[in-house]
């Protein structure tokens, strides 16, 4: 059996930073310069102003579970041995929102609303991904 | 000036459905389907001066479709043509561009056209994808793959689940859709699923697609064509069938984030087509709505105005939308359990219903239906007032 892993996102010139801030530990998303909205993935522009001007940013990387599935089809042969899983959808506290997925809870015991923080898995030199954890009450 | 009852839908043509791997490719559909909605109306090719096309996932890269059609049919001296797309709100798009054209006096016979040809045979060397249509909607890139995210089914799939969250929507409710559409499907005899009833525990017990979907939750992706013909008013008077007139038509595009929407573009299109179709909501007879998921036949229920923002799901568990209900919704088993034409679907089933010629799923009332066509994650949206008198 050949053995296939998750594809390893490719570090596009507009995306170096966020990967960067991944590497070394941190959220990054984008501000807009213009009326500082934050946005993710990047963009070419802010869907508020329309500004073209925008920085990366670090981010908190705290916040709630927004919503979620649970992938039982089986798209990717590196997914083959996962089903089912969950995709997380994680609205941070600064607003924006973030696809990712949801480390150390079942994909059934998964709740909206739930308070996630992020954490970082390496996949190379180059490329850590950003996932989120359970966040202990305060 | 309205274009109230200006136009009328004249010819509607719609080849076989579903798992037919034999065929011309998606091309050779929407040409049967022209010709057979040509027929329908007791017109030629050679009345046609309008083409209007919508191609599938399977041609959504020609990026003149409608060329490509008009030369493979031998169309000549169109004096319009477009290839179009808003996704599953593109079908009802199209017949309002050529209800304007017609009335603008740029053309006179217009046919509009969806056409796909997604489902392969399954393959006994490779074991296939049983002939499913993951391969081609199940894209992804970029970070979304990473994290498993893949395909249309996954993103709608957060949808239904923040609106459980929010309002309490639950899978008996999703059910309730998906059991109603199939007891219409059970009455229309060219139905995929016709002969195949479906209980409430059939649907919980339907293996799950991505939850909260199950797979009786998902539309029928189908190979086929569905067209219909597009003329005036006074044209389609003297054509072979009774026109089916166009009261109504609106468009809505909200502009969300299809990652934290709840609501579609409907209450924007309602209010173009009603106000220009002269109708409240206790005038519509019957509804055909877009159901690429049961979820989007609930949402669009509630955009509406059927029931409260929230209560979809009551309000389709009570029972209304089913045969014998309050309010028949798609009658002919929609894309759920008939086939999948995006929203050409809704839009054939409505002129069928029109017409009367709806047999043992003949809606009691239908002098007036509601069309509904819904694009994206509940990005675009179209609605189609049509109407059996002027």
């Amino acid at each position: 059996m050949p053995e296939f892993s998750k594809p390893i996102p490719a570090i596009t010139p507009e995306m170096r930073e966020f990967f960067d801030g991944a590497r070394a530990g941190r959220l990054m998303v984008q501000k807009c310069d213009g009326c500082g909205k934050l946005r993710f993935p990047a963009d070419d522009l802010c869907s508020k102003c329309n500004s073209t001007a925008s920085r990366w940013v670090p981010v908190s990387g705290r916040g709630e579970i927004f919503s979620f599935n649970i992938m039982h089809q089986v798209y990717h042969p590196a997914f083959a041995g996962q089903v089912p899983y969950a995709v997380v959808v994680v609205e941070l506290e600064e607003g924006c929102k973030f696809v990712s997925n949801l480390l150390g809870v079942k994909p059934h015991d998964i709740k909206c609303g739930m308070q996630v923080e992020v954490t970082f898995e390496k996949l190379s030199d180059e490329v850590s991904m950003p996932k989120f954890r359970l966040r202990a009450a305060k | 000036m309205s274009l109230r009852a200006k136009c009328a839908i004249a010819g509607l043509g719609q080849t076989r459905m579903g798992k037919n791997f034999d065929h011309p490719g998606p091309i050779g559909f929407a040409a049967e389907a022209v010709n057979l909605a040509l027929d329908d109306a007791g017109l030629q090719r050679a009345d046609l001066d309008g083409l209007l096309v919508n191609p599938g996932i399977t041609w959504l890269n020609n990026p003149m479709a409608s060329s490509s059609l008009q030369h493979a049919m031998g169309l000549g001296d169109l004096r319009l043509t477009a290839t179009m797309n808003l996704g599953g709100g593109t079908a009802a798009a199209m017949i309002m561009h050529a209800a304007q054209a017609i009335d603008a006096g740029m053309a006179e016979v217009v046919a509009c056209v969806f056409a796909d040809a997604p489902l392969r045979a399954p393959s006994p060397n490779k074991g296939g994808d049983g002939g499913g249509s993951a391969a081609f909607y199940g894209f992804a890139q970029g970070l979304d793959a990473h994290y498993g995210l893949f395909g249309v089914n996954a993103h709608y799939a957060f949808v239904a689940q923040r609106h459980m969250y929010r309002y309490g929507t639950s899978n008996d409710h999703l059910g309730a859709v998906a059991v109603s559409e199939r007891k219409w499907a059970n009455l229309n005899p060219a139905a995929q699923f016709h002969d195949t009833p479906m209980s409430m525990a059939d649907y919980h017990a339907s293996r799950w697609v991505v939850e909260p979907f199950h797979l009786y939750d998902c539309c029928l992706v189908s190979n086929g064509g569905l067209a219909v013909i597009v003329t005036s008013a006074e044209r389609a008077k003297n054509l072979k069938r009774p026109p089916v007139y166009i009261l109504g038509m609106g468009q809505g595009h909200p502009g969300h984030n299809p990652l934290d929407t709840l609501v579609s573009g409907a209450p924007i299109a309602k209010e173009t087509a009603f106000k220009m179709a002269g109708i409240k909501l206790t005038d519509v007879n019957f509804c055909e709505l877009y159901d690429c998921y049961t979820f989007t036949v609930l949402v669009t229920l509630e955009d509406y105005g059927f029931c409260k923002k929230g209560e979809g799901g009551p309000f389709v568990a009570s029972g209304a939308i089913g045969p014998g209900g309050s309010l028949p919704v798609n009658t002919g088993g929609g894309q759920l359990s008939s086939f999948y034409m995006w929203g050409m679907t809704p839009v054939g089933e409505a002129i069928v219903q029109i017409r009367g010629d709806g047999g043992r799923r003949q809606a009691p009332k239908h002098e007036v239906g509601l069309v509904s066509g819904n694009g994206g994650i509940l990005a675009t949206h179209s609605t189609l007032v049509l109407g059996s008198q002027p």
